[in-house]
């Protein structure tokens, strides 16, 4: 018990267990440094991603082989993928954020299953290198793009088996982190913590932890089917044994799209617990949160087929697709209400987070709104596979998840590592960033409906114009990305030292224990009696 | 770290986990539904070659296993330690015994080459290639799941033995069995739709 009652008033950073230096953290099951652990992961892969999209950008700044064949456009597109979506945004802000915060938002000491919290980053990890794997071994890189549609996936002579096995052992870690959350939101919130009086982040993480329990599964067996078609040679896609493709696009999305919410959901949460901080005002319709939340993470399951409506389906499948895809927008739509509402007289406080949350709504709702543009029958047929879709799905998955995420870090840094950034700087990164995002990815809505294909490195020259713009756009946007991550990282090391508990004027629990929170987060579990974000008392 | 110990949460961990099983499986009952609605003819002729006795032994042995191991956890329940570790070498045993009875039948299946890749089954047309691409893939895939419950019987077995599993901790072994008795129920739906459904 010595050992634990020391614990008690030192940082979780600055813990000694029984291991010491680089292992303390690798082998560690504090949620908090597993939280940490993966963001390291996830900022290393991710400015590889960045720079494989950047490199495609450069290569589209004029038409014709700039500085690539297509050869290489498509290894590194898949290469994108891959990382942008199983590494990154799937396991995003609830691997991070999630892991951090939700036991301490709900009044908990850890997470329900510390030990296998550990071993979903290590699988996480594991899957990460096996992916790495198809890069330097066998025929060269993968060039299926990161849905690995049948029957190309198993016709290419590329090295598709250990991206995809890699993709199912990263589906154990998302299923483990889910199981983890649902349990931990169950049966360890803080006395007087009814469910309705829990905060809307972990509740945003209950939906996705549902989402990733009953969703990743079908993942798995799909990815499963196509190392068999590759090693067994077993057809269930193979138009040459029987199979049917279409099938396969069908189990894909079956995932794929309830994987967008996974990464929304988690985003959607971040954002509603940094609007009434930064108006200093309740948040607007709680309860309607909450609801849209379960009925985005619910309804989501059921509109897989948007992804196909020119694969070939049935008219009347087509037509109840495209319903329900109208119909998720709805409850998308009142939480944007609920935010602009809290806002609405509140007493806005100018600040980094709030910056990246108020763009996060702005370029949420362009992606939203596009998405029913794609989502209604008739349009679809023309804007399918142009670029147009990659726009859209750009400004959900990067505007949307990659917005929150930046709000997530400005708004949670000082309580992770005790110290600040310079607001300055962040402010700036995110002025840069949010023009270079703007200029990069609105033209490809015009090249898309113009008729500009995606997943080609080359192009019309009458597709020129809109290009060169988008390409400068990747640039001034990496540039903004270097200020922001330049600026962090340095000072998660060097920044101005805090010990202040509270210095947005939170009203949820995390802002009441220690910054840095000591090893137990709590000295002694508290008792909820108020909402969250009470402000008006 | 302090231990914190929830039994209840420790079984709706399993139940969760219980839950993307089903989901795996059930994805592949998709695909098998989807073909048997194209090739019923086919399907039906393929079913014809499994053997049926087999197929009855192994379930008959699945389902008393779910029983020796349900009585086993009951067992450890009043701290009767020499019970629960009979009932769970029986169980062990079964699982054992289950395995040996496949290797037999999918011996059998490749010395006729009704095996995915085999140049006989190609000629056969796209019905009985699905039909035994289905049939290996699922029994192929249930039987890596009893080779899991095997591991776990053999750890639980040691725990048992060291005592770490006792009256009044005995959460693996609950848990095991429920795992076990999902690994006996998917086989219960595998078994009517390749072996008895004509």
């Amino acid at each position: 018990m010595s050992e634990a009652s020391t614990a008690k008033h030192v940082s979780y950073l600055d813990y000694k267990g029984r291991y010491k230096g680089f292992l303390g953290w690798i082998l560690s099951t504090d949620h908090k440094r597993i939280g940490l652990l993966y963001l390291y992961t996830m900022l290393g892969f991710f400015s590889v991603g960045a720079i494989l999209g950047l490199l495609m950008k450069t290569q589209l700044i004029a038409p014709g082989y700039t500085i690539m064949g297509p050869q290489t456009y498509n290894a590194l597109f898949t290469l994108h993928g891959i990382i942008m979506i199983f590494i990154i945004v799937v396991p995003g802000l609830p691997a991070v954020f999630g892991n951090f915060f939700l036991p301490i938002m709900i009044g908990a000491k850890d997470v329900a299953f510390p030990r296998i919290n550990l071993l979903s980053w290590w699988l996480y990890v594991i899957g990460i290198l096996i992916v790495l794997t198809s890069q330097f071994m066998g025929d060269g890189p993968p060039d299926t793009g990161w849905t690995f549609y049948a029957p190309y996936s198993f016709r290419t002579p590329t090295n598709v088996l250990p991206a995809v096995f890699g993709a199912f052992v990263m589906g154990f870690s998302s299923i483990l982190t889910g199981i983890n959350f649902v349990v931990t939101i169950h049966r360890m919130r803080a006395p007087g913590m009814k469910w309705l009086k829990m905060p809307l982040f972990p509740w945003t993480l209950y939906g996705t932890a549902w989402i990733q329990i009953l969703a990743t599964p079908v993942i798995g067996i799909t990815l499963l089917l196509i190392v068999a078609e590759r090693t067994l040679g077993i057809g269930f896609f193979d138009p040459a044994l029987g199979g049917d493709p279409i099938l396969y696009q069908h189990l894909f999305w079956i995932y794929s799209h309830p994987a967008v919410y996974i990464m929304i959901l988690p985003a959607m949460g971040a954002i509603s617990e940094i609007i009434p901080v930064f108006s200093r005002k309740t948040i607007f319709g709680y309860k309607a949160i909450v609801l849209s939340t379960m009925a985005i993470a619910f309804v989501g399951y059921f509109v897989w087929g948007h992804h196909m409506f020119t694969s070939g389906m049935s008219g009347r499948a087509l037509f109840a697709f495209s319903f329900l895809t109208f119909l998720v927008a709805i409850p998308s739509a009142v939480k944007v209400f609920n935010w602009v509402s809290t806002m609405h007289r509140g007493s806005l406080i100018m600040q980094t987070p709030f910056y990246w949350a108020v763009s996060f709504i702005f370029v949420f709702m362009i992606g939203g709104l596009t998405g029913l543009v794609l989502g209604s029958l008739a349009t679809n047929v023309h804007l399918h596979d142009t670029h147009f879709v990659v726009a859209h799905f750009h400004f959900i998955v990067f505007g949307g998840t990659g917005f929150a995420f930046m709000a997530a870090v400005h708004y949670w840094f000082p309580k992770m590592f005790g110290r600040m950034y310079d607001a300055n700087w962040a402010n700036m990164g995110w002025g840069v960033f949010f023009i270079g995002f703007l200029a990069l990815y609105l033209p490809m809505f015009y090249l898309g409906i113009m008729g500009m294909p995606r997943r080609y490195y080359d192009y019309l020259p009458s597709f020129h114009g809109g290009n060169i713009l988008s390409s400068l756009g990747a640039w001034v946007m990496v540039a903004g990305l270097l200020i922001i991550f330049i600026n962090l990282v340095r000072s998660a090391r060097h920044g101005q030292k805090t010990s202040e508990k509270n210095p947005w004027n939170g009203r949820t629990l995390e802002w009441q224990v220690d910054t840095p929170p000591t090893l137990f987060n709590f000295d002694e579990i508290p008792t909820v009696t108020k909402r969250p974000y009470d402000y008006e008392e | 770290m302090l231990e914190h110990r929830d039994d209840q949460g420790a079984k709706l961990g399993m139940w969760l986990f219980l839950f993307t099983e089903l989901l795996l499986f059930g994805m592949l009952f998709v695909v098998y539904a989807v073909y048997r609605s194209m090739h019923p003819e086919a399907f039906r002729i393929a079913g014809e070659e499994l053997d049926v006795v087999i197929g009855t032994i192994n379930t008959v042995i699945l389902l008393i296993s779910s029983m020796t191991v349900a009585m086993s956890i009951t067992a450890i329940q009043k701290g009767d330690k020499k019970r629960a570790l009979q009932l769970l070498g029986i169980t062990l045993l079964i699982a054992i015994v289950f395995l040996v009875n496949k290797y037999f039948e999918w011996g059998a299946k490749f010395e006729y080459g009704f095996y995915p890749g085999a140049g006989e089954l190609a000629e056969l047309g796209y019905g009985t290639i699905l039909f035994f691409g289905l049939y290996f893939f699922m029994t192929g895939l249930h039987a890596l799941h009893i080779l899991i419950g095997i591991g776990l019987f053999i750890y639980v077995i040691a725990q048992v033995r060291k005592d770490r599993i006792h009256q009044e901790d005995y959460i693996w072994l609950e848990n095991t069995g429920l795992y076990w008795h999902l690994v006996d129920l998917i086989w219960i739906f595998l078994f009517p739709l390749f072996y008895l459904i004509h």
